[in-house]
């Protein structure tokens, strides 16, 4: 384990991240009416003086500075806020919810990585052909589809019509099932959110994989590789897509952030009970302190997969490994 | 040009004409207000000669949803678009062309944003702000301008260092106009890659905020009315099936146009 790469990654996440704890900051400054307005709109019931009470005893009449001040030191001892739609702290919350979300994730962005792998170096192996052709039309026209949109079209054909799969939710509701059955319980109902998912993102991978490859195939070293008459299978799978991994990587955590915010959307079609929904809920009952601390939490979620894809980088393309040794560091 | 790259262009810029048109024309295409009860609720796609393409659960016309629709895609598309990138010209060149703690300062501001996901920081902000289509399109904008501003900047750091620069600084113009009127028009030329990009992806945020509930109430939006289809999903699919292959298509149709005005200015790829 690198761990001097690791903690200078760590260290180079402090600002980004508090400048966007400052950001969060501002944008609850800029909202119309506060906490205490939604909770008292939410409950039906308040009068002047319960609303000053409530004020006074969550700090909302201190000055902008002591605000400030205050959140800060909170944030930094990982108190993320009082949540007031739920009643409970708002880390507990997200907690809860987090964890479903990056299965989510984490499930599309292998799936989608692997498929435009796939597709993506098939295209590029067949350049020119039908199969490049079709490849790379498919994935022009699902960029071009709206993540909810294909989601509800999977509804409709694969919950609806056919039957095969549960139209919403990430557990059959009142099955008590045995640990494996639960699994495959679980498997089952995210397998329309994951794939659709998925599909959103993969034309990126596809057109990355593929230019990646044609590239390989122009360069010195695979023209070596074949001149040496090595198999046209080991020329194609060692010496051109081996390279062509890394950009595909680096991409995964490029788009880490994108996949995220696109998973309240298909959350929300799905029913399933993640971060991003969460997010929604926050939303419509206006309960800022938990939307500020999923935009946190979010933010985090980016910051750790990229940090998590460098390291893969690094295990992938051992020159970067050793360059950073020899100089002592980037 | 290939043939299929050819292809898909003209295919593009058919697209994208047909949908302009469709906007413009929306007020004589379909007079009054697409939001109005104007037939018998829930009516099928073809079975009445005045909807060709039914009626929703309300008796509102699917077919002037779709093209009033278009007016609010495209336009806040557009709009967010070119918010975006003007946002991510005006850093990325004064980033770039200042350097130093400037630009050290920005760029962290850059990383930070992009971070942030950006759907969540768009919803956030239209929540705070207010379902306006005015606040939706600031929302689309402050979300999506770093790749623009990273790209301005590498090319700016590229494009400053030539001759043609040095010349002007010699004749003794003002810094700011050499940055703007000498060293940025030179940087340019890759962005229009970025354009077609984030036009598109400006469409697919507008639609997703609305779908959900947080576009403009008072306007009738492709992500709308598929949020609305969707109570009726099992009965009436073509409620939802038809504005997202509106939006499917418009987001083709900018991003192919794009790629083409790029392959034809010499841009990246």
């Amino acid at each position: 384990m690198p761990w001097r790469f690791l903690g200078r990654r760590l260290l180079q996440a402090v600002p980004v991240l508090a400048i966007v704890a400052v950001a969060v900051f501002l944008l609850l400054e800029l909202a119309e009416g506060d906490a205490v307005d939604a909770y008292l709109a939410g409950t039906g019931a308040g009068d002047a003086g319960l609303a000053a009470a409530l004020r006074e005893e969550y700090g909302l009449t201190d000055s902008l500075p002591v605000r400030f001040l205050t959140y800060a030191v909170r944030l930094a001892t990982l108190d993320l806020g009082h949540s007031f739609a739920f009643s409970r702290p708002v880390a507990g919350v997200i907690g809860e919810r987090l964890p479903v979300t990056l299965l989510l994730m984490g499930s599309a962005v292998m799936l989608s990585g692997a498929l435009g792998v796939l597709l993506g170096g098939l295209a590029a192996w067949r350049a020119g052909r039908a199969a490049d052709l079709s490849i790379t039309v498919a994935a022009l026209v699902l960029n071009a589809m709206p993540g909810f949109w294909l989601g509800l079209l999977g509804l409709i054909l694969f919950a609806v019509k056919l039957r095969w799969l549960p139209l919403g939710g990430i557990g059959t509701i009142g099955a008590d099932l045995p640990p494996l059955a639960a699994a495959v319980d679980l498997a089952r109902h995210l397998v329309l959110p994951v794939a659709t998912l998925a599909l959103t993102y993969l034309a990126l991978y596809v057109r990355l994989m593929r230019a990646a490859m044609l590239d390989a195939a122009g360069s010195g070293w695979v023209l070596a590789a074949r001149a040496r008459g090595l198999p046209e299978a080991r020329v194609l799978l060692r010496h051109m897509a081996r390279p062509a991994l890394l950009p595909v990587v680096t991409m995964i955590g490029l788009q880490a952030g994108g996949m995220l915010g696109g998973s309240v959307v298909i959350e929300s079609v799905f029913a399933i009970p993640g971060l991003g929904r969460l997010a929604f809920e926050a939303v419509s009952q206006r309960d800022l302190p938990l939307l500020a601390g999923i935009l946190l939490a979010g933010t985090v979620t980016v910051v750790a997969v990229n940090i998590i894809v460098d390291l893969l980088y690094r295990r992938l393309d051992p020159r970067v490994g050793d360059a950073a040794a020899r100089e002592g560091g980037r | 040009m290939t043939p299929l790259a050819r292809g898909t262009a003209a295919v593009g810029a058919a697209l994208l004409a047909a949908g302009i048109a469709l906007a413009l024309a929306a007020p004589w295409l379909a007079p009054g207000d697409p939001m109005n009860m104007v037939g018998r609720p829930m009516l099928p796609p073809l079975a009445d000669g005045r909807f060709p393409l039914g009626t929703d659960q309300l008796g509102r016309d699917v077919l002037a949803g779709l093209v009033h629709g278009a007016r609010v895609s495209l336009a806040v598309g557009a709009a967010a678009a070119a918010a975006a990138i003007g946002v991510g010209i005006l850093v990325g060149t004064v980033a770039g062309f200042l350097g130093g703690l400037v630009d050290d300062a920005l760029m962290r501001l850059t990383e930070a944003a992009q971070t942030i996901p950006t759907f969540l920081l768009a919803l956030a902000l239209v929540s705070v702000l207010g379902a306006t289509a005015g606040n939706v399109v600031v929302a689309i904008a402050l979300s999506s301008w770093p790749p623009t501003a990273r790209l301005v900047r590498a090319e700016v750091l590229r494009v400053r260092t030539l001759d043609y620069v040095d010349a002007a600084r010699l004749a003794g113009r003002a810094p700011l106009a050499i940055a703007f009127l000498e060293v940025l028009p030179g940087a340019l030329a890759p962005v229009v890659a970025l354009v077609g990009i984030t036009v598109g992806e400006a469409i697919l945020v507008e639609s997703a905020l609305a779908f959900l509930g947080l576009g403009d109430p008072n306007l009738q939006s492709w992500g709308t009315m598929v949020a609305n289809g969707r109570a009726n999903l099992r009965v009436m699919p073509s409620l939802v099936v038809l504005p997202g292959v509106a939006i499917a298509a418009a987001v083709l149709a900018v991003s192919l146009t794009g790629d083409a005005l790029a392959a034809r200015l010499g841009g990246r790829r």
